[in-house]
């Protein structure tokens, strides 16, 4: 008895014991949240606020209003890398349906599939440094098998790198390899989970092939989707590695992206416009938000149908 | 299951399929088996325009000696696991306390700051550059490994705090209020309650951070510029300049620099998959 009150006195009355429960998340949260806000969401602000000054990173900066947008607005390579982030997010997305086609020819049980479905899954895991590198021999005009095969085709060499109508989709094809792997993983996990009474009963009423595919499978495939849906889009805005690897931007500019550009205009051997780069930043973050804000709003109604 | 099982189908489709398997593995792999190739050939092949013909020798060692004793990659490889390393350790200690706090606890901004991570989860890293690369001068970071582990650490703690969160409400709650009625303070439940059950979420995260930051290349660039920090990704490109058109070494090069992920994947399979493919199943 006497050490139960005592224990009340020393525990059950403290400012801390009473308050603990509300305190407590914002203790766990305080380090990560600090981070992030530092290094990240700051950062955003910062960029918006440097896009309106004319600023080489190192002098004093120096006002000029919406001077840098205007100037986007007469840049002929502006136009350029907003194009190519266009055709990259439409061609971007033909990952979804590659990675669930290759993930339904993977989704059965023989002998060794588990070892076929990782080596499927190989090119995600290697860096992109690397997939641009063997992807431009793979171009290459003198050796690269691509051009060995035309030829077995009876057609001529292509340069595909070095030719401004091609360049961009060339590089998105390199880039559709590792992505194709992400989705197709995606979607093998999702097929795990397929309800097989609900198959069972399709095939009942006759359902096959591409019927039971569209009508049974892919609306509980959904969720599958939606994730593919976010990373490819994602991954299609942050293309930056292998244009830089494969081509840094050329030839003469054509395989530019936004991304690439900003880069280019603020850290490289052109010149260092840091208050030009970040309004490119800021057109490329404003793109970005659109989407962002469409997966949050799927995330929150989630969150309420719980 | 669908497509319909190999074994149900006729004895002529189960042999095609058996056959093609390995087919489209090859085909799928070509790139990368090409490569493979270029790295055990000798500079000979190359002079001799043999570059898709079986090596005329093997000279995968020599190549592959040579490049860890004539080049600078043993200190990329070095520099990579100096920088993967701490921000594996760092951005997992973290997210398992954000994830914690607004997995358990029930309070008005919980959801916004949870969707504040995952926004800034999904920014291009272009709006951040100009801002963090003046953050770590100021810091007197630039062109350290430090400065890069910060960032990264910052950075990550959003797609960590995503998934540690998802994954701490999926655990039964009333392990937690059980222990919250014993009297146990907050800090224990989560070190001795909370934290056991979420192995297999710091086991995955691991993974998938390590391979994320091993093969970071823009920030690599951005935030260092020497080979006395930066990472082996922004190595290889001054290794195949110092290379140049000796494609065995190259091969050779890129090969050493991709396998440690891997190797990562290969051996942390199940967790991995586990990582990345996250929501995918309701």
């Amino acid at each position: 008895m006497a050490d139960g009150t005592s224990r009340a006195a020393e525990k059950g009355d403290s400012w801390w014991h009473r308050n603990q429960q509300a305190l407590s998340p914002w203790l766990f949260l305080a380090p990560g949240v600090l981070f992030f806000l530092v290094y990240v969401i700051f950062p955003i602000f910062q960029s918006f606020n440097i896009s309106f000054y004319d600023w080489d990173g190192l002098g004093a900066k120096k006002f000029i209003g919406l001077y840098n947008y205007e100037d986007l607005y007469w840049d002929e390579a502006f136009y350029t890398s907003l194009k190519n982030n266009l055709i990259w997010l439409v061609l971007y997305l033909a990952a979804i349906p590659a990675g669930l086609f290759i993930a339904l020819f993977l989704n059965q049980t023989v002998t060794g599939i588990r070892l076929y479905k990782s080596l499927f899954f190989f090119p995600f895991v290697i860096s992109q440094v690397v997939v641009g590198l063997v992807f431009t021999w793979f171009y290459d005009p003198t050796f690269g098998l691509l051009n060995i095969l035309l030829g077995s085709l009876g057609m001529d060499p292509i340069n595909v790198l070095g030719d401004e109508n091609y360049v961009t989709f060339g590089i998105i094809f390199a880039g559709l390899w590792p992505q194709t792997a992400y989705c197709m993983i995606l979607y093998l996990t999702g097929l795990n989970a397929v309800d097989p009474e609900q198959i069972e009963a399709g095939r009942l009423d006759g359902a096959k092939g591409w019927k039971m595919l569209w009508y049974i499978i892919l609306p509980q495939l959904r969720p599958a989707t939606f994730i593919a849906f976010v990373v490819t889009i994602i991954g299609a805005l942050r293309s930056f590695d292998l244009i830089s690897i494969m081509t840094n931007g050329g030839p003469f500019g054509a395989s530019r992206v936004l991304s690439f550009y900003m880069f280019e205009v603020a850290l490289s051997e052109y010149g260092f416009r840091m208050g030009y780069g970040a309004a490119i930043a800021v057109v490329l973050f404003l793109i970005m938000l659109m989407f962002i804000a469409y997966f949050l709003w799927s995330m929150y109604r989630e969150e309420k149908g719980r | 299951m669908f497509p319909t099982p190999i074994e149900r189908t006729s004895r002529a489709w189960q042999v095609s399929y058996q056959a093609f398997l390995p087919l489209a593995l090859i085909l799928w792999l070509l790139p990368l088996i090409g490569v493979a190739v270029f790295s055990v050939k000798p500079a000979a092949d190359f002079t001799n325009a043999n570059y898709w013909g079986l090596p005329s020798s093997f000279e995968g060692f020599t190549n592959y000696a040579l490049v860890f004793t004539g080049s600078d990659m043993p200190r990329y490889l070095l520099n990579s696991v100096f920088i993967t390393a701490p921000t594996v350790l760092g951005a997992v200690a973290l997210s398992s306390m954000t994830g914690f706090a607004l997995g358990i606890y029930k309070f008005r901004s919980n959801i916004w700051i949870f969707f504040m991570f995952v926004a800034g989860n999904f920014v291009p890293f272009q709006i951040l550059m100009v801002p963090v690369r003046e953050l770590t001068l100021s810091m007197g970071l630039y062109n350290t490994i430090t400065g890069l582990v910060l960032f990264h650490i910052a950075f990550q703690t959003g797609f960590c705090t995503l998934f540690m969160r998802n994954f701490i409400r999926a655990l039964p709650f009333e392990l937690v209020e059980a222990a919250r009625v014993e009297g146990i303070s907050e800090w224990r439940i989560f070190w001795y309650v909370v934290l056991p059950l979420m192995k297999p979420a710091i086991a995955a995260l691991s993974v998938l951070i390590f391979t994320f930051i091993w093969n970071d290349y823009f920030w690599a660039v951005v935030l260092t510029q020497g080979v006395e920090s930066q990472p082996v990704t922004a190595g290889i490109t001054s290794f195949n300049a110092q290379y140049r058109a000796a494609y065995h070494l190259m091969s050779a090069g890129s090969i050493v620099a991709a396998l440690p992920p891997v190797a990562m994947f290969f051996l942390m399979q199940k967790h991995f998959i586990a990582g990345l493919t996250l929501g995918a199943v309701k």
